[in-house]
């Protein structure tokens, strides 16, 4: 493997510039379980798609650059550092693992994930947490418009504002926003904080390194008005 | 007495409005009393141009015919020889559409995946996720990727067969899957996370991509994360078949799968089945001009569905130029749906054997559109899987006939050549003469 390179640390260090994106997914989805080739530096991305994508085994890569669409998408179990922006898609249908993007991220971060977590030490852009399916987001920053869009289920923290239409078409996810909120979509209406809330939302903001209290934060859910057809719902059909 | 009598004066018969037909009353009823739009399984009901509009002219003087016993007629197909490493081999050009657990039971399904098994065809996963017993029966397993992506998990991605990125179905191109609450069991509701017993219905939109250029992403991502060992398809409803087939191509897909309006689904908005989308009989000569016109037609696949119930109907798709075809409807009729065993079931459902299609209701007496484990546990999938691959046999020896008839050793050389119409509808829609004439409508005036 021309690309790689190990330094001392034990890292082995691949560089884009040098070697096919084929390459180095290839190479890190062929790490099994026990590898001990566990440290992962990813050179010059460059705003490449797809990079990093389908990992299963427990090692950490971090990319040192932007990184464009998709990135880390169906992660299982690996810990991937974006030390610089993310394109649409960060984390897409993670399953489990760690995704931290330390910049901002474009649209559906998260979308459909199951599991994991997604941190976002930046802004994300709309539709952060579409479909969601289990997976917890921290974005330390705001998100754009309908986030949150048809969330199924898992947590997301908001430290800053949200866009239009949070959570619309709200299933069972829970949304925490610190910030303002421009509008509420369909079905989705503030909730209670409850004690269950309380202690997920300070292990989250814990694990993102995020020094806010649960109080400062305001719960939104599902009012569950949408889940069954109804004459009086029309309008949000 | 001096009762006068009237003489007798003719009444004449109560008649029916063709615009206000007694269906149409019945709807408008419905209508007034619930608020809420019909909601049915299946495909369009009304009649359209269809391959029963089209004939073979079978071989004359000019064309010479195969001999049925000696002389092979091959029906074999391969999928996928663009980009993936590991094209899908089919020994009949006939696969099961997309159906998906929660639309179908388990037993459903692992009745799918025997017959089409037995025969060396496909099946295909649905709104819903991969399940075992159909990844467990069905030697090939094409895996949905769907707007939902219910289910949609990275292990079942690398133990499928293909993927099928789903953009729209024939029945609603434009909609998004429909699973109402009465069949979200405890099952369905786990494998798609969402609360049971709710009326669920799925994004129409992909989540994380729009439009050609994001497609193009979507599918390296999809191929990086297999390996680019899987064939990728990409499943439009039959709208704009010209472009929507370019624009896959473009978008780098192996294989494009075209659903028209007759196409089946498990449920849907009645209004959204009759009225959107365009027939396959017109659907199938612009993809296939698509393809050609970038040179790549046989290299990426077409697969066409709607409607397809014969060999006939397969041997016609194929001779405009389809290299496969898919059914849904025909299939569930095979395992049973609308047997006239179960009449008295249909008739305390308000229907009767042959018109049922409340399957999204989940009380289906044949057990194959239901979560109830009582219904379901009625349909033996070794039984039903025999009838399926009895079916699929029929349809490629069908096909096979009419191929030889008119002189072709393979199913793929037949050609629009062999065909004319018999409604000048169907001329101008499949691009055929009109019988008797060289005259077909919009090429020729
Ligand atoms: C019960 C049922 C469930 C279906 N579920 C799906 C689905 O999950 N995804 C999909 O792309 N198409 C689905 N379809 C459409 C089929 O894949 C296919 O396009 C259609 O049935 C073909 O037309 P035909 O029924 O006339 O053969 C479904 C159809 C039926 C009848």
């Amino acid at each position: 493997m021309s690309a790689a390179q190990k330094t001392m640390e034990n890292t082995v260090t691949f560089d884009l510039a040098a070697a096919p994106l084929r390459e180095l997914n290839a190479t890190l989805q062929g790490l099994d379980a026990s590898t001990n080739q566990t440290a992962w530096s990813v050179h010059n991305p460059r705003g490449g798609h797809a990079i990093a994508v389908g990992l299963t085994a427990p090692i950490a890569v971090t990319i040192e650059g932007h990184a464009g669409y998709y990135c880390a998408g169906m992660n299982d179990g690996a810990t991937v550092i974006i030390n610089g922006s993310a394109g649409t898609g960060v984390a897409e249908n993670m399953m489990s693992g760690l995704v931290h993007v330390k910049g901002d991220v474009s649209q559906s971060a998260g979308a459909t994930a199951h599991g994991g977590l997604l941190i976002v030490d930046g802004n994300a852009s709309a539709r952060c947490g579409i479909s969601m399916k289990g997976v917890n987001i921290v974005v330390k920053g705001n998100v754009g418009h309908m986030s949150a869009f048809m969330a199924q289920s898992g947590n997301l923290v908001i430290c800053g504002d949200a866009g239009e239409a949070l959570g619309d078409s709200l299933y069972e996810a829970r949304l925490f926003v610190k910030g303002s909120v421009q509008s509420l979509g369909a079905d989705c209406e503030v909730k209670e904080m409850s004690a269950e809330d309380k202690t997920i939302l300070v292990d989250l903001l814990a694990k993102a390194g995020v020094d806010a209290k649960p109080e400062e934060f305001t719960r939104y859910g599902s009012a569950r008005k949408l889940y069954n057809f109804h004459v009086d719902n029309a309008g949000a059909y | 007495m001096n009762e006068t009598h009237l003489p007798h004066i003719p009444q004449t018969k109560p008649r029916y409005s063709a615009t206000f037909d007694p269906y149409t009353i019945s709807e408008i009823e419905r209508a007034a009393a619930t608020g809420i739009y019909d909601i049915r399984g299946g495909g369009t009901k009304r009649k359209l141009p269809h391959f029963d509009d089209l004939v073979f002219l079978g071989a004359s003087i000019s064309r010479y015919p195969l001999e049925g016993y000696r002389e092979k007629c091959g029906t074999d197909v391969v999928l996928g020889t663009r980009f993936a490493k590991k094209p899908i081999h089919l020994k009949t050009p006939v696969t099961i559409a997309g159906m998906s657990f929660g639309a179908l039971s388990g037993n459903a399904k692992e009745a799918l995946g025997r017959g089409a098994t037995a025969v060396g065809t496909s099946t295909t996963t649905g709104d819903g996720g991969m399940t075992p017993e159909e990844r467990g029966h069905s030697q090939t397993l094409v895996y949905q990727y769907l707007p939902s992506r219910y289910g949609m998990n990275l292990a079942d991605l690398r133990k499928a067969d293909a993927i099928e990125v789903v953009i729209g179905q024939g029945a609603k191109p434009g909609g998004g899957g429909m699973l109402l609450g009465q069949k979200i069991s405890d099952r369905v509701a786990q494998m798609r996370n969402l609360p049971k017993g709710i009326d669920q219905r799925s994004a129409c939109r992909h989540p994380d991509w729009t439009g050609p250029d994001d497609l193009e992403i979507k599918i390296l991502e999809l191929r990086e994360l297999t390996n680019w060992e899987k064939p990728i398809y990409v499943k439009v409803g039959a709208t704009r078949p010209y472009y929507d087939t370019a624009l896959a191509v473009k978008a780098g897909a192996d294989v494009v799968v075209l659903d028209g309006m007759q196409g089946g689904t498990a449920a849907t908005q009645e209004v959204f089945i009759e009225h959107v989308g365009i027939p396959i009989l017109a659907a199938i000569r612009p993809a296939v001009q698509a393809l050609q016109d970038l040179g790549l037609h046989r290299k990426v696949q077409l697969i066409v569905s709607g409607g397809i119930r014969n060999g006939a109907d397969v041997a016609k798709a194929m001779a405009l130029g389809a290299d496969a075809v898919a059914i849904g409807t025909a299939a569930l009729i095979a395992l049973g749906d609308n047997s006239p065993e179960f009449e008295d079931e249909y008739r305390k459902l308000g229907t009767t054997a042959g018109a049922y299609d409340d399957w999204h209701e989940g009380k289906d007496p044949a057990g194959i559109t239901t979560q109830d484990p009582v219904l379901a546990a009625r349909l033996d999938p070794v039984k039903a899987g025999r009838r399926l691959a009895n079916y699929l046999s029929v349809l490629t020896l069908e096909a096979q006939t009419l191929a030889r008839a008119c002189g072709k050793s393979h199913l793929h050389n037949l050609e629009p050549e062999d065909l004319v119409a018999l409604t000048i509808e169907a001329a101008a829609m499949a691009q055929v003469p009109l019988a008797g004439t060289s005259w077909i409508p919009g090429k020729n005036f």
